[in-house]
């Protein structure tokens, strides 16, 4: 029956996937291949996923076709399936085996700047061959020589030591919020704040970001550092009580720093420091951990006002309620599935407007 | 935690659970399902699940259904009504896959059912459940876009913004001019959204023998309709709720239906309006009894 387009049998849905994998069928492309050669690419579905599986995440990266939209909604569905079975002790970054470190507030930190691989400085020219070709002992995400055993002490524990960042009071004990397990509300514990923007989509929380630094919002920070390095987690032993570590994730963590960005200190002394905004995310995740630190600086900022938000990238509601890639893709998307239903509904409303809007003129 | 429960499965590939969700993320749900019971027409935060569908597609009828399904269910998924819709055929084939459990496109026959837009033509028995997919839970949104100030007026049994806003469209309007997603009151307390389905199908839930249970899964809300509870749309006595009205001569074309919810469709050859039911697995049936007789 041909009476409508949308409606179908098992078979046209069928046909359809059968349609979308045919064009990628005989590539070649190996879930291997991805993990290798598309590292940024794995490592931005893992971070919205909120799963730290690069085998897995290659395999959803092939299997949405390059479409990460798509691969981080796979994985995050298929976190779904897993139990949480505890939490991790709380990890130090300042134990990270660092890849790269960078501080953009002073010139020279102790232990230097760590550009590590990044083509940050580099002619973006598109197809021009590579005048420096790799050396083959050079692994780009191994540790690089930094201190001893690649490990560097953070450099906001030095801007706290010298009075010129706020000492923040923990604002939550006990077990973290988790968001994978309880709904978000507004205002949201910090630690729902943060694993809120940790699984945003990098492209939605640039724009806000960008918007607070063009003047939409106040905050407009300095990076007094960020890091991407092997971060080790322990979990405390059941029997021994003992922390075991149990492997290492790579990552990426901002601390930016700056005026105006609410203070969160206690005390009247420390409202002349600055405060900080954190980011964090999975793997080599830059441009996403920068956007964090500055959405959480300006949702503070927001909520200490007096006035209120200054823009939207200050509002905590509408930042965190829409930079969840998987949820706004997923509604936007919705649109596609017939609304017959509705669409008549609302066609019946108008009809009967205009009925009686030809009866009074009549 | 278990040292165990770490080291236990160390297979590299991806697997499955029944019922897709792990059991303590099903034991939340159920949960949940019993506070929205005991309290008809209150939304309640649930930690919602990402699904192997789409955000906005269903996911949370989907994981009402997961939470409650077992072996011995039989599941049926309706979408604008109808059996063979894209949607309804994919959730279908997903809760067979992952819950393996037998699915049916009689509502008769269902212990199960979850919808898109539409409560069955069939009136549904006691033993049976009806699961909506609620895109927007929030029945303030169209006057309070913000959850916190809509949540505190929810508190506050706070409706004036909604009655201002149908008031609004009568003064502007000449009529109330919302369509589907009709606001109600639940058991005489809380407003609430009953989902996109048509004013047409509200009376139905008005002191229904069966349970209704609606899951939005992006905005990770769940709200219940115990069965026998009260459920009114917000009217003026001079501006009644009205359900939609099909032209006098429109019936069916397929089962000569009138007393039906239509769905309006265009002949491609004549480029005349008709109508058909827009429950085809009611259509089917009655097509069914009429060439019987």
């Amino acid at each position: 029956m041909g009476y409508t387009a949308v409606k179908g049998g098992e078979e046209a849905i069928k046909g359809a996937e059968r349609l979308e994998y045919a064009a990628a069928e005989g590539s070649g492309l190996t879930v291997e291949a991805v993990e290798k050669g598309l590292k940024h690419a794995v490592d931005a579905v893992m971070s919205e996923a909120g799963l730290y599986a690069p085998a897995l995440a290659a395999r959803a990266v092939a299997e949405a076709q390059g479409d990460l939209a798509e691969a981080a909604f796979l994985l995050r569905a298929y976190r779904s399936t897993l139990p949480r079975v505890g939490y991790t002790a709380p990890a130090d970054t300042g134990e990270m085996r660092l890849v790269r470190r960078v501080s953009s507030a002073f010139k020279d930190v102790p232990g230097g700047q760590v550009l590590g691989p990044t083509r940050d400085y580099s002619q973006r020219l598109l197809g021009l061959r590579r005048e420096e070709t790799p050396q083959p002992d050079e692994s780009p995400n191994g540790a690089v020589n930094a201190g001893e055993d690649g490990k560097l002490s953070r450099i906001t524990d030095l801007l706290r030591d010298a009075g010129l960042v706020a000492e923040r009071r923990p604002e939550e004990s006990g077990e973290p919020f988790d968001l994978t397990r309880e709904a978000l509300r507004v205002p949201a514990p910090r630690s729902g704040r943060l694993q809120s923007l940790a699984r945003g989509e990098a492209g939605a929380m640039t724009a806000l970001a960008y918007s607070s630094l063009r003047g939409f919002g106040a905050v407009h920070p300095t990076l007094a550092e960020f890091r991407v390095g092997h971060l080790p987690l322990r979990v405390e032993h059941p029997h021994l009580g003992e922390e075991v570590e149990i492997g290492e994730v790579l990552c990426t963590e901002v601390e930016a720093v700056g005026r105006e960005m609410g203070y969160g200190g206690e005390g009247e002394d420390e409202e002349a420091a600055m405060s900080l905004g954190y980011g964090l995310a999975f793997g080599r995740g830059e441009r996403k951990a920068i956007s964090m630190a500055i959405l959480d600086a300006a949702i503070r900022a927001g909520a200490e006002r007096a006035e209120g938000p200054a823009g939207p990238a200050e509002d905590e509601e509408f930042v965190l309620y829409h930079t969840d890639g998987i949820e706004a893709t997923g509604f936007v998307e919705h649109l596609k599935l017939p609304h017959y239903v509705t669409f008549q509904s609302s066609l019946d409303r108008l009809r009967e407007v205009q009925r009686k809007g030809a009866k009074v003129e009549d | 935690m278990k040292i165990e429960s770490l080291l236990g499965d160390r297979s590299p590939g991806p697997s499955y659970n029944y019922a897709f969700l792990d059991e303590p993320s099903k034991r939340e749900l159920r949960r949940k399902i019993l506070k929205a019971v005991s309290i008809p027409g209150h939304q309640v935060p649930f930690g919602s699940r990402e699904m192997p569908l789409a955000r906005g597609w269903g996911t949370g009828g989907l994981q009402l259904s997961l939470a409650l399904v077992g072996l011995d269910d039989v599941y049926k998924a309706i979408d604008q009504g109808s059996d063979a819709s894209v949607n309804a055929v994919n959730m279908r084939s997903l809760v067979a896959r992952v819950a393996e459990v037998e699915t049916t496109l009689d509502t008769r026959e269902a212990t199960i059912v979850q919808t898109r837009h539409r409560v069955p033509e069939e009136p549904l028995r006691e033993d049976q459940i009806l699961v909506f997919q609620v895109p927007i839970p929030e029945p303030l949104e169209r006057v309070e876009p913000r959850l916190s100030r809509a949540r505190k007026m929810h508190a506050e049994k706070d409706y004036s913004k909604m009655w201002l806003f149908l008031y609004e469209s009568v003064a502007k309007h000449g009529e109330i001019t919302v369509g589907a997603r009709y606001p109600v009151i639940v058991n005489g307390t809380y407003l609430m959204d009953p989902s996109p389905i048509p004013r047409w199908d509200l009376p139905k839930l008005h002191e229904a023998p069966y349970l209704s249970l609606f899951g939005a899964g992006r905005e990770k809300r769940i709200y219940a309709i115990p069965p026998h509870t009260s459920v009114e749309p917000l009217e003026f006595e001079d501006y009644r709720f009205r359900i939609e009205r099909f032209p006098g001569e429109a019936q069916c074309r397929r089962c000569g239906s009138t007393d039906t919810f239509l769905d309006e469709l265009i002949d491609e050859e004549s480029g005349e309006t008709y109508y058909t039911c827009s429950d085809t697995s009611f259509c089917d049936k009655r097509l069914a009894a009429r060439e019987e007789r």
